[in-house]
């Protein structure tokens, strides 16, 4: 028989010294500071670059990180200072942020959402990271936004293209750069239609997840609104590797275009199965068949090879574009790797020069008012044209580029062309609009 | 009626792929007894032994062409293969286009070579390990292999084209009939299919009329017995691991233009061929071939979009429901032999 020596009074000290314990690391954290989360003590502050660094898109990864340490070196000053000379706003000095040297620590994304959240809290938690940036897929971009909004710290999304990540799931401490599935739409439609016409019957194969649904809506009512007829949209799994047995029903529908709603490994699959069914050597209705592929990673498109030449997509910036800020980067990251950068390591090199601008204006680097200096900033000279982040959803405006599968490429890198520069008007659309509607960014979250 | 004859035809190249890998999976269970988790692997290897010959016959020399510049604006630098220079630039270039088929005779030694090392070095210490055990340490050791071809070769796919002669598909459709452009296929995918039945018949004919075949088969049957009888049964086992390991590296090397390889392509096969394997009756080498062809033909037709709509997700459960009705119904597989697995 056992006999409990358990007594209100015991139960309340107990309780009073474990709350205390479990309050110990917020308070330790939180002191010396003015109220937010790991705000930078000493002479250096860190930043927390979460990228694939292994998986599927490690060679993304790889390229982000290799922008983030450009950027980072830039930042404190080493270097040729790439964007930094044509950036518009002159607040950075090349002396760190706030002349805080620039560290870093790396955290691997796997591009699984677990994952993400797991080193990048690891990054906040445990090695003080000030802000978060990186990613090469939405679902990894909306759970790591959601929970640096929740730890208060701000998030500089990398590679995410989903509706979704400035949509439903926008929140106050998250800003992306990057474009979306309906500015692809936007851009796109209007090329498609003078190049292919606009009694066109259209063909979806669509990655079953949340990227490939507000790409495949984005896409459909930009054609659609032009004319187009989207005769099925057919919804495959990802990482499928072989897609014959969905390409082969697609000529028995009467479709004369296939739009290719994939993205990374399963677009170079289904891409190159389509080639290698003979689609483009097709007339139905009288016309060429015809495949588009709506965003393009010129980095995974490598790995299509010659099957890309010829195919319409968009992508948000290229190494080819001739404006000062676009070869500023490409001679400073050319030099430094021997080979032109990548969209998304331009959009990473990019927020995180934004980032440290917004710190250098605010004065500070407390969320909250990094977040009021990068609402509605305006700014030109990184490689897109003139640039708003909107301070209602946190969506940079921009350019948009409509590029080709080139026909003659001179090198491994040369694998597409520029066919035109959307204007941002063109891809500008309303904060309330059906593809983004839902969600709301609240408030601006310190932490601590 | 076209496009259930178009689905069949799809699930040929697939069904072939299947049914080779899983070949190699129940000879190494057949024989040695080993549930063998990285025979993915071995197929992914394979396919980089076309990507790795591709790039040796492509060895080239930088050649300055001041007339066009690189991407810093510098004098581009073009690369200029060595073959051309030795045979000339059209021969040069017709033997780059066969890469892939050439790769077969780089391939064999190479993957035998790897099966046996690898059945020496590590397999044959798991030979007496419950199941479980080899399951985790050839798993490992795929995981292994994966990140050694990602270090080297990188993450993206890397194209590893068909030669020209082979691009483009025909209108099987209009041979037979129906309007042009309702049946149409690879060419590619024919020889594919073709080449899976050439080498599913030469494993055949090999164990069928040789006499390593027949003892190989008479240790499958009863390798204490074949033991007694004075025979080296171990030698030849791994020589078998040996030949299932070129078997699935030569289905990786004729898979590569149907998908560009990369290190991750082995495991997307490795658990459907389980399936396979074990569908058509662990042990059971025709089983194993007549499993594959079904599921890669019902997989198929399962991905019909008028399948999906009256079913949706049909196209992703299809192969395991089949595997669960199958294995409820009659345990040892289609073609298994009675007692195994049925205990």
């Amino acid at each position: 028989m056992s006999k409990s020596n358990l007594t209100r009074r015991g139960l309340l000290k107990t309780g009073a010294v474990a709350g205390a314990g479990v309050a110990l690391p917020t308070y330790l954290s939180a002191a010396g500071h003015t109220g937010f989360t790991n705000a930078p003590e000493g002479n250096t502050v860190t930043l927390g670059f979460n990228v694939p660094q292994s998986g599927p898109y490690a060679d993304e990864g790889a390229d982000e990180l290799r922008a983030y340490e450009l950027a980072v070196e830039h930042l404190n000053g080493e270097g040729d200072g790439g964007m930094m000379g044509t950036f518009s706003s002159k607040a950075l000095q090349g002396n760190g942020i706030l002349g805080k040297k620039v560290e870093y620590v790396t955290g691997d994304t796997q591009t699984k959402s677990d994952a993400a959240r797991a080193s990048a809290k690891s990054m906040i938690e445990k090695d003080g990271a000030v802000m978060i940036t990186g990613g090469s897929s939405s679902g990894v971009a909306v759970a790591v936004q959601a929970l640096c909004q929740e730890a208060g710290i701000i998030f500089m999304a990398g590679l995410t293209h989903s509706n979704d990540t400035t949509g439903k799931d926008k929140r106050a401490n998250g800003f992306r750069h990057f474009f979306n599935s309906y500015m692809s739409g936007a851009a796109l439609a209007p090329v498609l239609a003078n190049a292919y016409g606009t009694d066109r019957k259209a063909y979806h194969l669509t990655a079953d997840y949340n990227w490939g649904y507000t790409t495949e809506e984005a896409i459909r009512s930009s054609t659609e609104a032009m004319g187009w007829e989207t005769v099925a949209a057919v919804k495959t799994p990802l990482a499928q590797g072989d897609f014959s047995s969905y390409i082969a029903p697609v000529l028995q529908s009467g479709a004369d275009t296939l739009v290719l709603n994939h993205y990374g490994g399963d677009m170079v699959n289904s891409l190159t199965n389509a080639v290698q069914f003979g689609l483009r050597d097709k007339q139905v209705n009288g016309k060429n068949f015809e495949i588009v592929v709506p965003l393009y990673s010129r980095l995974m498109a490598k790995g299509a090879g010659a099957n890309v030449k010829g195919i319409f997509g968009s992508t948000n910036w290229h190494w080819s574009l001739q404006d000062e800020g676009s070869k500023a980067f490409v001679k400073s990251f050319g030099t430094k790797y021997g080979f032109p950068p990548s969209q998304a390591a331009h959009t990473c090199y990019v927020q995180t020069l934004l980032y440290a601008d917004a710190v250098e204006r605010a004065g500070s680097f407390a969320p909250c008012a990094v977040v009021e200096a990068l609402e509605g900033f305006e700014f030109d000279g990184m490689g897109n044209g003139p640039t708003l982040y909107r301070a209602e959803d946190h969506q940079c405006f921009k350019d948009v580029l409509v590029v080709k599968g080139k026909e003659n490429p001179t090198s491994e890198f040369d694998i597409l062309e520029i066919v035109e520069i959307t204007p941002v008007a063109q891809v500008t659309y309303e904060p309330d609009h059906p593809q983004f509607a839902g969600g709301a960014l609240g408030d601006c979250n310190n932490g601590a | 009626m076209d496009a259930i004859l178009l689905q069949v035809l799809n699930g040929l190249d697939k069904g072939s792929a299947y049914a080779l890998i899983a070949l190699g999976l129940t000879l190494i269970f057949g024989t040695l007894g080993v549930v063998n988790f990285a025979h993915g692997a071995l197929f992914m290897i394979g396919a980089f032994c076309a990507v790795t010959l591709s790039r040796l016959l492509t060895l080239s020399h930088e050649v300055i062409d001041e007339t066009r510049t690189d991407f810093l604006g510098n004098p581009l630098k073009v690369d200029v293969p060595y073959l051309y220079d030795i045979f000339g630039e059209t021969a040069g270039a017709a033997i780059i286009d066969w890469a892939v088929p050439l790769s077969i005779l780089f391939a064999i030694p190479v993957m035998i070579l790897i099966g046996v090392v690898m059945e020496r070095g590590l397999i044959k210490h798991f030979y007496k390990r419950p199941h479980a055990d080899q399951i985790l340490v050839t798993f490992g050791l795929a995981i292994v292999l994966q990140e050694i071809i990602k270090y080297y070769y990188g993450a993206n796919p890397i194209p590893t084209p068909a030669p020209a002669a082979f691009t483009g598909s025909f209108d099987f459709g209009a041979l037979i009939g129906f309007e042009p452009n309702t049946i149409i296929y690879p060419y590619w995918r024919l020889v594919y299919f073709a080449f899976a039945a050439l080498i599913i018949g030469a494993v055949f004919a090999f164990l069928q009329f040789t006499t390593f075949g027949m003892v190989v088969r008479a240790g499958m049957a009863d390798r204490e017995t074949v033991g007694l009888l004075g025979i080296n049964i171990d030698k030849r086992f791994t020589i078998m691991f040996g030949l299932a390991a070129a078997v699935a590296g030569l289905a990786g090397v004729m898979y590569t233009p149907i998908n560009s390889p990369n290190y991750h392509m082995g495991m997307d096969f490795l658990v459907l061929s389980f399936v396979v394997v074990v569908v058509g009756g662990m042990g059971s080498l025709p089983g194993a071939v007549l499993a594959g062809f079904l599921l890669g033909i019902l997989e198929s037709f399962a991905s019909m979009r008028e399948v999906i709509d009256l079913i949706p997700g049909i196209n992703q459960v299809i192969i395991y429901l089949v595997a669960i009705i199958i294995l409820l119904t009659r345990p040892r597989g289609l073609m298994g032999r009675k007692g195994v697995m049925e205990d």
